[in-house]
């Protein structure tokens, strides 16, 4: 996994509350086998109209924003499904991390284990910080993982709370399957004391 | 935080469970969860069965282990090749996968195809106390059964396959008292319908709900799924019902279920899981099911939701900037204005999706439909969870009064829940639809959805308009 450690760029406001899955990538674009190339797809009923041109009122269809790799939005971003390609099409997109007031669990969760930092800021910090990227291309904000700070335009710091253990795995890229697989004796041992305890537990057979 | 409760306190039903699936502490005061089953589908998993190949790892217990196709797959003639290349690529990719990996695997044609969350309780795959997971969000559908059931994403499927376990942080709890009867003509549905109105799409998050009190106890297990079923459109991480009576009724005889001697054995393991007198949770909400009726959302997130004989709000009464916007944006993509929404004409009635195509949710369609017929200009479907419960279904003669009644009745699968087969609204059309989400162009690129009940959606069908299905009752 690509690690996160600081990043300075460009933020796009999308002043929308529940910003569901379904809007950061349709069902349709689901069919794909890889993790790559779903960002041309990247919210596509909010960026492309009916004939796939884009919509000029989308911020990600206007300059700079077109080039963030920070996006800011309101309350429970990410709710609804549990697919992965929406942490996918934003990262291929280009959008490192997002600030919102509040994330859906799944979304959250899904974020870190591909290279992308959710923030979550009180809500008047997030409107004060989608208030100054109209900037434009000098709404730079910085975001520093390993100081747990956003640093706005002007210079002041503002803190976020991050479990310890996913800035961790985040700041070094950790792969987090090849952690769990030092555990390897403990899930076994794990393993048969529970075969032993409840021997009426049964295993998938067609 | 459970690890915090001292010993011998009295434990809710999912600290049980949480304990009893602990591997161990990690340091980041995370644990690792051991996990009991895992489901597995086509649209979630390709990118996982490959990191395992890239890594040269096995998927670790194969037993433990069950994928189907559903989410993608046609729900009409099936007997033929799918004809969307990248759905017929993506379905063999998972027939490759499980080939490949050894896990079990239930086909597009055999007849326990269907749903993921409806074949794993059908099958007696999905058992009370279990920990299971599902790249799905709607995952939460087993806690009907007293698992702890979750939905994760592609990197946590992959973690599975390889470890049979997930990086886990607890959850915060949170119990829901729903006291009294639901009423003649309500339903499960509503039921969970109207406690996402009450706490809210976000009211969940970071939680696990345990649903609780006689409104909920005396459901039938299709009702307890129905509801454990939305918990995650309250944001819930998680929805549990305590394992009862109902419950083992139900498992008993299942084909994977335990067998004779172990069943009573597991029955007795099973009872000790409900939730002791005392034990605390982070949050209680307690309802009165005196005061639900059967509901219909109005606007693109499950919370927007009223009493079918109620008023869509009017966004000029909100003195919140942002939440005003958002709810005029939400009336401008339904095209509705405030005021009633009984009355209002549907394209389309959609019955299915894990929410709602049991048995049980075809036969209040059949109640309705029976001597009746689908009104002009109104295309209605009913999509059965799997292919046991479409046999079911034609045994008792159900196809009949729909298929006379002018509904069509479609093989098992996800089919317009999602849209990502060809079941799809065209732009701008109106759906009374059985599903879970209400998302703008969840059904397809400018669909208009309004999630209500079986009843509901029958009622739509056979009148063109939302109604009230109590005038059917
Ligand atoms: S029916 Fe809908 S909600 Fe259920 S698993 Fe399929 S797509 Fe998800």
């Amino acid at each position: 996994m690509q690690p996160f450690t600081q990043l300075t760029g460009i933020a796009a406001p999308l002043p929308v509350a529940n910003v569901d899955t379904d809007k950061i990538i349709p069902a349709r674009f689901l069919k794909t086998l890889t993790r790559t190339g779903l960002g041309k797809s990247l919210f596509d009923g909010l960026r492309y109209d009916a004939d796939g041109k884009e919509r000029p009122d989308f911020v990600l269809n206007q300059e700079p924003y077109r080039k963030a790799e920070i996006l800011i939005a309101l309350d429970n971003f990410g709710c609804g499904s549990s697919r992965e390609h929406a942490p996918w099409a934003l990262g291929d997109f280009g959008i490192r991390c997002v600030i919102a007031p509040s994330f859906a669990d799944i979304f959250y969760n899904n974020c870190f284990k591909n290279g992308l930092l959710p923030v979550a800021l009180p809500r008047e910090v997030c409107e004060q910080l989608m208030e100054e990227t109209k900037l434009g291309s000098n709404a730079r904000v910085t975001v520093d993982l390993e100081r747990q700070v956003v640093v706005r335009a002007n210079g002041e710091e503002i803190a976020f709370d991050v479990d310890a253990g996913r800035r961790h795995a985040l700041l070094n890229g950790l792969d987090e399957i090849a952690e769990t697989l030092t555990h390897d004796a403990g899930i076994s041992t794990f393993e048969t004391n529970r075969a032993k305890a409840e021997p009426w537990r049964t295993a998938v057979s067609l | 935080m459970t690890s915090e409760k001292t010993t011998g306190a009295p434990r809710t039903l999912y600290e049980k469970i949480w304990d009893a699936h602990m591997v161990e502490p990690l340091a980041s005061g995370a644990a690792l969860l051991y996990i009991d089953r895992h489901l597995v589908h086509e649209v979630t998993s390709p990118q996982a069965f490959d990191g395992l190949r890239v890594n040269g790892r096995k998927v670790r217990r194969p037993d433990a282990t069950l994928a189907v196709p559903d989410h993608n797959v046609p729900t009409a003639n099936r007997d033929q090749e799918i004809v969307d290349p990248e759905s017929r690529l993506q379905v063999a990719t998972l027939v490759e996968n499980v080939a490949a990996f050894g896990v079990p695997f239930i086909p597009l044609n055999d007849v326990r195809q269907g749903i993921v969350h409806v074949i794993g309780p059908e099958q007696g795959a999905s058992l009370p106390g279990m920990t299971i997971v599902c790249g799905d969000s709607h995952t939460a559908t087993h806690g009907a059964l007293g698992a702890l059931a979750f939905g994760i994403g592609t990197s946590e499927v992959e973690h599975v396959l390889a470890t049979q376990t997930l990086v886990q942080a607890p959850s915060k709890t949170m119990r829901v008292t729903v006291n009294g009867e639901l009423g003649l003509g309500v339903s499960a549905k509503d039921l969970a319908l109207y406690i996402i109105g009450q706490i809210g799409a976000g009211g969940g998050t970071a939680h696990v709900i345990e649903y609780a009190g006689e409104a909920v106890t005396s459901l039938s297990m299709a009702g307890r799924m129905t509801l454990c079923n939305m918990a995650i459109e309250s944001g819930a991480r998680a929805g549990l019902v305590a394992p009862d009576d109902t419950t083992f009724d139900y498992i008993k005889g299942r084909p994977m279920a335990p067998k004779g001697e172990d069943f009573d054995a597991a029955v007795a393991y099973w009872r000790t899981l409900p939730t002791e007198a005392g034990a605390v949770f982070d949050k209680e909400v307690v309802l009165d099911a005196a005061d639900i009726a059967p509901m219909i959302t109005w606007g693109t997130s499950p919370d927007a939701v009223i009493p079918v004989t109620g008023l869509v709000p009017d966004p000029s009464d909100l003195t919140d900037d942002a939440i005003r916007a958002n709810h005029q944006r939400m009336l401008d993509y339904m095209a509705l204005s405030p005021g009633a929404l009984i009355g209002t004409p549907v394209d389309v009635v959609f019955v299915g999706s894990c929410t709602n195509s049991r048995i049980e949710d075809i036969r209040d369609v059949a109640l309705i439909a029976k001597g009746r017929k689908v009104a002009d200009g109104v295309r209605a479907m009913v999509v059965p969870g799997s292919g046991l419960v479409k046999l079911q279904a034609e045994a008792e003669g159900l196809d009949k009064v729909l298929l006379e009644a002018g509904f069509e009745w479609r093989d098992p699968g996800c089919s317009m829940c999602l849209g990502m087969n060809e079941d799809k609204l065209k732009p701008g059309q109106r759906c009374v639809s059985t599903s879970n989400r209400n998302f703008e162009g969840r059904q397809g690129p400018g669909g208009r959805t309004h999630l209500a009940s079986p009843a509901m959606a029958a009622a739509a069908a056979v009148t063109g308009r939302i109604v009230d299905c109590r005038e059917f009752a």
